[in-house]
């Protein structure tokens, strides 16, 4: 990691702010994403993950702060340079969020409306986004036929059919048997090896970030409270610390 | 009791809406005529909107006819006018109570519907999944959703006027021993430009507001499953107030113009 932190990060958010009336969400937080890293990002319920990540992704504004992907503010893109650079990011959102009226297929290439590409291509970057999760033969189901695992993987599927350089997994294993979750967590390294990605992502689950991450962010009352590998989180003494690994 | 603070508030939250509906309407009609255009979800959300709702319009319209007619002919007959009826009835459905009526049962079957799908997209995070994918979901799902309603509309009107038609010439037929051909060529005879031209024009209004509240609302759904359902209800409450400020605008608009 040493080597990584002498090159510009990939992603960058730097003394993020954002509050609700007198709820103060986070207090300057600050992250940097390295190429080819594996970032995972605890906290409890409520302590500001999900408000970081979206405003990261700009569905929300935070009231201050800097947020960089790839070198560029996005506060200073418009509309159309920020949905371009969007996609270089793919989200998996917690509960999988496929479109109910689509099918598979149309979800998959729901990203792709903007890309200028033939039906052919299409498909063929549908195919192989499934065959990365192992699930070519569900082209054709609607999401209300799938399981809640199968939704998972093609909501990932979805996340990579553009070839994104950046991943951010919001809670990829909850709602998951540990079985299931296991294959997803299989499945995330898997795609980090065969797309070279950079993820974010945003657990709870202690095995997941054992298994994935390179390093760790542990985000206590809005701020990231403490960085350090899975291993030197996990044995600190830290009262607050060992609340998350126990 | 109600104290002022608490009219205060509800009057606040009332103009605070209005504003935000005017803004999302202002924001329609600036997405509508950017590129790239939704054609296929247009088409989808038309065929969507006309064809499900075929058989409640078509339905209504003929319960529509056959009752206004059963209610008008005794009172016709004490007079000994029920040679009126045709006139009478067709001029009633096509000018006031069939736009009226079938724009209020698409509201209820159009526009809430609008509210809860949407309403369920924003509430599981659907809209936020396009939006991150770079698509505008504005774009693709409100405002194809407000052109379709506007669109279609005006269609399922005419097509519920017709059936309403149908049904009390059916009922002439029956009881006043009157031919479809006598009934309808007096239809005819009794329609004129001033009775199709505002009913029309009025009827695309009740499309876009149909569209309109409905999206609004959903779009902006909050408060988990509970919000949705309260998108759908509020979309139909709101649009039905709607349709009806519209409609007394429309008339007093069509009496300026035509001297009803």
């Amino acid at each position: 990691m040493d080597k990584s932190k002498k090159i510009a990060p990939i992603l960058s958010i730097k003394n993020l702010k954002k509050s609700f009336g007198d709820n103060h969400v986070l207090n300057g937080f600050t992250l940097e994403l390295f190429e080819g890293e594996n970032l995972v990002l605890m906290g409890k319920s409520g302590s500001g993950k999900s408000v970081m990540i979206r405003c990261l992704v700009g569905l929300m504004q935070p009231d201050e702060g800097s947020l960089e992907i790839m070198g560029k503010d996005i506060s200073k893109l418009s509309q159309n340079e920020f949905n371009e650079l969007r996609t270089e990011l793919g989200f998996l959102f917690q509960g999988s969020a496929l479109y109910d009226s689509m099918t598979v297929r149309e979800n998959l290439e729901f990203p792709m409306r903007q890309q200028n590409k033939t039906e052919e291509e299409s498909l063929k970057l549908v195919l192989e986004a499934l065959d990365s999760v192992g699930l070519r033969d569900a082209i054709d189901l609607m999401p209300e036929e799938l399981s809640g695992g199968m939704k998972r993987r093609i909501a990932l599927a979805r996340a990579i059919i553009l070839k994104p350089r950046i991943i951010i997994y919001d809670e990829p294993t909850t709602g998951l048997d540990p079985i299931t979750a296991k294959e997803i967590i299989q499945l995330m390294r898997n795609i980090q090896l065969n797309y070279k990605t950079s993820s974010l992502i945003i657990t709870h689950d202690v095995d997941c970030a054992r298994v994935i991450s390179n390093r760790m962010i542990l985000l206590i009352d809005g701020i990231n409270y403490a960085v350090g590998t899975f291993e030197e989180l996990s044995t600190n003494k830290d009262e607050k610390i060992q609340a998350f690994f126990k | 009791m109600i104290t002022t603070s608490q009219i205060e508030n509800k009057l606040k939250s009332f103009f605070t809406e209005i504003g935000e509906l005017s803004y999302f309407a202002g924001r329609f009609f600036k997405e509508v005529f950017t590129l790239p255009f939704e054609f296929k979800e247009l088409l989808r959300q038309c065929y969507n909107m006309g064809n499900r709702s075929l058989f409640l319009v078509g339905i209504t319209g003929f319960i529509l006819g056959l009752v206004f007619t059963l209610q008008s002919r005794p009172t016709l007959m004490e007079f000994g006018a029920q040679s009126w009826m045709p006139s009478m009835v067709s001029i009633s459905i096509v000018r006031e109570i069939g736009p009226v009526i079938i724009a209020l049962i698409c509201a209820g079957k159009i526009s809430s519907g609008i509210g809860a799908e949407l309403g369920s997209m924003r509430v599981t995070e659907q809209i936020d999944a396009m939006e991150v994918s770079g698509t505008n979901p504005f774009k693709y799902l409100v405002v194809t959703r407000i052109m379709a309603a506007t669109f279609m509309i005006p269609l399922l009107i005419i097509f519920g006027d017709t059936i309403a038609l149908f049904g009390s010439a059916l009922v002439e037929n029956l009881k006043g021993d009157v031919s479809f051909q006598l009934y309808f060529n007096k239809v005819f005879d009794a329609i004129e430009f001033s009775d199709i031209l505002p009913a029309t024009v009025k009827s695309f209004f009740f499309g876009f507001a149909i569209g309109l509240v409905g999206s609004f609302k959903g779009y902006n759904c909050t408060k988990g499953t509970v919000g949705v359902g309260e998108a759908s209800n509020s979309a139909v409450v709101y649009t039905s107030v709607l349709l009806f400020i519209i409609d007394f605008i429309a008339v007093f608009i069509t009496d300026i113009f035509f001297e009803l």
